[in-house]
């Protein structure tokens, strides 16, 4: 898991946080293993929530809120709950702070849970809660198992606002409700709909993978 | 009994009670969270339904609450299956109008819409999409054009003696808007922009009739 290079040089404060494990575990979900342009989880609120920049912020904070607290509670249990029924378990935790989540978001704003609708709900089936979950919070303490949900929440929101801004440019002429372009500027409505979700999907994989391949082979 | 060496199983007991005791740790937080919350979620819903009557009945400043039982009778008191109804009164305890909930089916789901009649001047002058699942972009478009929301600060609704609309409440094609009781509809939005017509002329034809026959109750209420 860790790299660590002996080097006969006294390594600076930068060099040691780098090389730290601990933020390697919080680095990771952000760009080596970013849930959605490289594990490609979860993409049903990828796909269908990412139509504006606010809502997918709100969409990535909510999943990045329950994915932490499931991986601490997920840890912290680790060696009490028994193999044979551990993903009953975790899918119960994850309801649990789904549904607190569902709560906390209508106590904040009506609005706002009038536009998420049913996604919060299905946070609950979002397999890369249940992934980390079972990959990590379960054979890790807690304290990884925190970096580990909050680098892999902030790598999602990261990916699902990458979409929703696109998508609310070109398809509202707008980012985050300001208006971006003059009046003139013929909206593409495609952008909006579900199929301008795959195309900003597509063209953000195509451009990940291709810095990837520079890097490799740079 | 076998003597194969296989891991060993866990009991059942053990999992039952592990599940059992994180379910009931689950429903402890749940409740909690619910606890804390309730109290600011009816107060926030509360807060925007009013202000979704003021907004529908321009000018009012205060409301209130009124219910129509199964037989037609309006009252503040709430009975099994009443409908509520809000009525909006300006400063001086005048009548500015009443609000009436309104649904139908979308393109989407069910829209569900909250319009603001003047009983005086017979008219729809508010208009208010309380939800909607429509298509973003397309369909929401009835709650975000401007040139669509136009239709609703004078829609002709009145209403003939046997109680039901003189001309009913038609969307037509945009553009095409002649009467003052037609809706212009919206290019694009052809479904959602029909199903408020219909849904504002079913909901009109039912209840402006009670409304106008217990008008005083609602008036003096103002006073």
């Amino acid at each position: 898991m860790s790299q660590l290079v002996k080097e006969p040089k006294q390594k600076s404060f930068f060099t040691t946080l780098a090389e730290s494990p601990s933020t390697n575990e919080f680095l990771k979900g952000i760009w080596k293993d970013n849930p959605i342009f490289v594990q490609v989880l979860g993409m049903c609120p990828v796909l269908a929530v990412t139509n504006t920049a606010e809502n997918a912020l709100a969409m990535g904070f909510a999943t990045t809120f329950v994915l932490m607290m499931s991986n601490i509670l997920v840890s912290l249990l680790r060696n009490v709950i028994p193999k044979e029924v551990r993903i009953a378990s975790y899918i119960l935790i994850i309801a649990t702070f789904v549904t607190m989540t569902d709560y906390a978001i209508q106590a904040i704003s009506v609005d706002l849970h009038k536009s998420l609708g049913a996604f919060i709900s299905l946070i609950v089936v979002n397999c890369l809660i249940l992934s980390r979950a079972e990959a990590f919070a379960s054979k890790n303490t807690v304290i990884p198992s925190i970096l580990d949900g909050l680098g892999m929440g902030l790598g999602f929101v990261l990916a699902l606002f990458s979409l929703g801004a696109v998508r609310e440019l070109l398809g509202n002429g707008s980012i985050l409700g300001f208006s971006i372009f003059s009046a003139n500027f013929q909206e593409w409505i495609v952008m909006i709909l579900p199929a301008g979700g795959f195309f900003t999907l597509a063209l953000w994989l195509l451009l990940f993978n291709i810095l990837k391949e520079r890097r490799n082979h740079g | 009994m076998s003597t194969v060496a296989t891991k060993p199983q866990t009991q059942s007991s053990k999992m039952i009670q592990v599940m059992g005791g994180l379910g009931a740790l689950c429903a402890l937080l749940i409740v909690l969270t619910y606890e804390g919350t309730a109290e600011r979620i009816a107060h926030l819903k509360d807060e925007a339904l009013q202000q979704a009557v003021v907004y529908v009945l321009p000018g009012s400043t205060s409301t209130v609450e009124f219910y129509i039982d199964a037989d037609h009778h309006i009252s503040t008191e709430w009975t099994e299956n009443a409908v509520p109804v809000f009525a909006g009164y300006d400063d001086a305890g005048q009548l500015i109008g009443v609000a009436i909930e309104a649904a139908g089916r979308g393109y989407a789901d069910v829209i569900k819409v909250l319009y603001g009649y003047d009983p005086v001047k017979e008219q729809i002058i508010g208009f208010y999409v309380l939800e909607s699942k429509e298509t973003p972009g397309l369909g929401d478009k009835i709650e975000k054009d401007p040139s669509f929301l136009e239709n609703f600060a004078e829609l002709d609704v009145s209403i003939s003696s046997s109680g039901s609309l003189n001309n009913a409440v038609v969307t037509v094609k945009h553009g095409e808007k002649k009467n003052p009781w037609e809706i212009d509809g919206i290019t694009g939005a052809t479904i959602s922009s029909r199903a408020i017509g219909v849904m504002l002329n079913a909901s009109t034809n039912e209840w402006l009739a009670v409304i106008q026959k217990n008008l005083s109750v609602i008036q003096n209420q103002g006073k």
